[in-house]
């Protein structure tokens, strides 16, 4: 998005306020909630991403697998992924999971940007990628816990998923909730996401799943794309999703305290050297050293063979 | 030391004390045309690829980019810059490799770090081709070179970073930048070390120094050179 937006309350690689006139007036921030016990892999939600974001990926193959495109790229922002699990009492279970951009409440992506603005967060909590300001350094991909975000080949800027923070912007809701046919995609405020998901999570418990739960995860502050999974007590079996993500510690250290640290001591080493030259002095030859060469080369040589 | 030889007989061309000749007497090649080159060339490097990468590291200093035609192009250009540092710079620090062993006495010099920066000379241990200073800043950018390089490869995202895992990229991150602190704050010494002690800055732009120069600072270095000159001297 390029319009001017004054409800930023985050901006990558940038040391002072952001345009935040408008925030602070009773904030409500969105989520999108993806059910994915109602979830039935139709993909309609990637066709309704391509279609408002006019994205086209490129033709893949067919490898005999229902997920498709098999990964996540800088065309496809979405993408259901189909994981065959066997439970515990030896049945088959189908968990489909739609990937994307989780929309952390602390993204590591914007964490690890380093130019200004190319990653925002709005006061609603949408993560967006001003692809404008981008330079194409791929930070963002070392900073996600999600393995989310993609630079295309093509011009070389990093893509994920807006939340179509331009049809929010509007009061609409995203694409892919509308194209949803089953309601396993629903969108609103944060608070009536959560009211949904305890719904949902008592219903399932009340069908045996003991273990549903809604996935929220605390280590990245929360997300604004949050998950209801029949087992919340393993995220992982759902293609992986990160069990208990969080911005990590190696990332935390580089973009941390540590660099206006190191730029204050190199700073400061150029100004030690500056005020050693002020207070001590160049370190100077002078004629008596001159005259002391020659004694002793004089020595070395020999008294002979003066020219 | 084939690379270093005297312009003329020490004490020949000066113009005896007492003579008050203007003229500088230079006559110590410490660096040659080719020592020279390469040292500039990995030292021009150095400042590109510094100012690149500082554009990158913190937010404060993203305005360094218009320096190379905007961020993208900065990005772009960085590890291309990077490259051209390590490989000039291998050129430099296989000549110079042989002199930049440490002895004893440069740890004693360093421990007398004192004497130094108080410019009491006479009381340091005799310094040969290099103090032990510069053998340490060498060092230091012989290892912080190799693990830029080493970490820039995997953070070159356009086309390396997708071979290796993402947590080896994180570290690489953090090494790279750790390294590259390093290496400035090292770099900002030898460029301060060579305003502070005069004449330095002659070596690498004229490639000569004054026999006083090479006495008081390298003296070890300095009897080599005469004893050198005078075994080719001795034939004839």
């Amino acid at each position: 998005m390029a319009l001017q937006s004054l409800d930023i309350i985050r901006r990558s690689a940038t040391t002072l306020p952001e345009p935040a006139i408008r925030t602070g007036t009773g904030d409500v921030t969105v989520a999108k909630l993806i059910d994915t016990t109602k979830c039935i892999g139709c993909k309609a939600c990637q066709v309704a991403c391509m279609e408002w974001n006019d994205l086209r990926d490129e033709i893949g193959t067919n490898v005999g697998a229902y997920q498709n495109p098999h990964d996540l790229t800088a065309s496809s922002w979405t993408l259901m992924r189909f994981a065959e699990v066997e439970n515990t009492k030896g049945d088959l279970e189908w968990l489909i999971r739609k990937d994307g951009c989780m929309h952390c409440a602390d993204p590591g992506c914007l964490k690890a940007c380093p130019a200004p603005g190319a990653i925002v967060q709005y006061a609603n909590g949408i993560v967006d990628f001003h692809e404008e300001n981008c330079i194409g350094c791929g930070y963002c991909i070392a900073g996600c816990p999600f393995d989310i975000p993609r630079i295309s080949r093509k011009d070389h800027k990093a893509y994920k998923c807006t939340l179509c923070s331009d049809r929010v912007a509007v009061g609409l809701e995203p694409a892919c909730i509308k194209a949803c046919p089953t309601g396993a995609l629903v969108f609103g405020t944060k608070e009536d996401m959560k009211l949904h998901a305890a719904d949902r999570v008592e219903d399932l418990k009340s069908r045996g799943f003991q273990n549903a739960g809604l996935y929220d995860p605390p280590g990245v502050g929360g997300t604004h794309v949050m998950y209801v999974l029949h087992h919340a007590d393993h995220p992982h079996l759902y293609s992986g999703l990160i069990d208990n993500p969080h911005i990590s510690n190696t990332v935390r250290l580089w973009k941390g305290a540590t660099k206006p640290l190191a730029l204050a001591a190199m700073a400061f080493a150029a100004i030690a050297g500056f005020f050693h030259y002020i207070r001590v002095g160049p370190n100077e030859t002078d004629e008596n050293d001159e005259t002391r060469a020659a004694e002793e080369a004089r020595k070395l040589t020999g008294p002979e063979k003066r020219p | 030391m084939s690379d270093t030889h005297i312009t003329d007989a020490p004490g020949h061309s000066t113009g005896e004390a007492g003579q008050g000749s203007p003229q500088r007497r230079d006559t110590f090649v410490r660096y040659t045309p080719n020592d020279r080159t390469n040292h500039w060339l990995t030292a021009i490097a150095f400042v590109l690829a510094g100012l690149s990468g500082l554009a990158m590291f913190h937010p404060a200093l993203f305005g360094l980019s218009s320096l190379f035609g905007g961020g993208p192009w900065t990005r772009i250009l960085h590890p291309f810059i990077g490259l051209f540092m390590v490989g000039a710079f291998i050129f430099l620090a296989v000549r110079f490799w042989s002199h930049n062993y440490m002895q004893p006495a440069d740890w004693k010099w360093l421990r007398q770090y004192r004497d130094v920066i108080n410019n009491r000379e006479e009381r340091l241990p005799e310094v040969g081709r290099y103090n032990g200073g510069q053998k340490l800043v060498y060092w230091v950018i012989v290892v912080c070179l190799a693990g830029l390089l080493l970490t820039g490869i995997v953070m070159w995202r356009a086309y390396f970073s997708f071979y290796f895992s993402v947590r080896v990229v994180r570290l690489a991150a953090l090494v790279h930048a750790f390294s590259a602190f390093v290496l400035i704050i090292s770099i900002i010494l030898h460029i301060y070390a060579a305003i502070w002690v005069k004449g330095s800055v002659h070596a690498m732009t004229r490639g000569t120094v004054t026999p006083g120069w090479a006495w008081k600072h390298h003296r070890a270095w300095y009897r080599e050179m005469i004893h050198a000159a005078n075994s080719r001297s001795r034939p004839d």
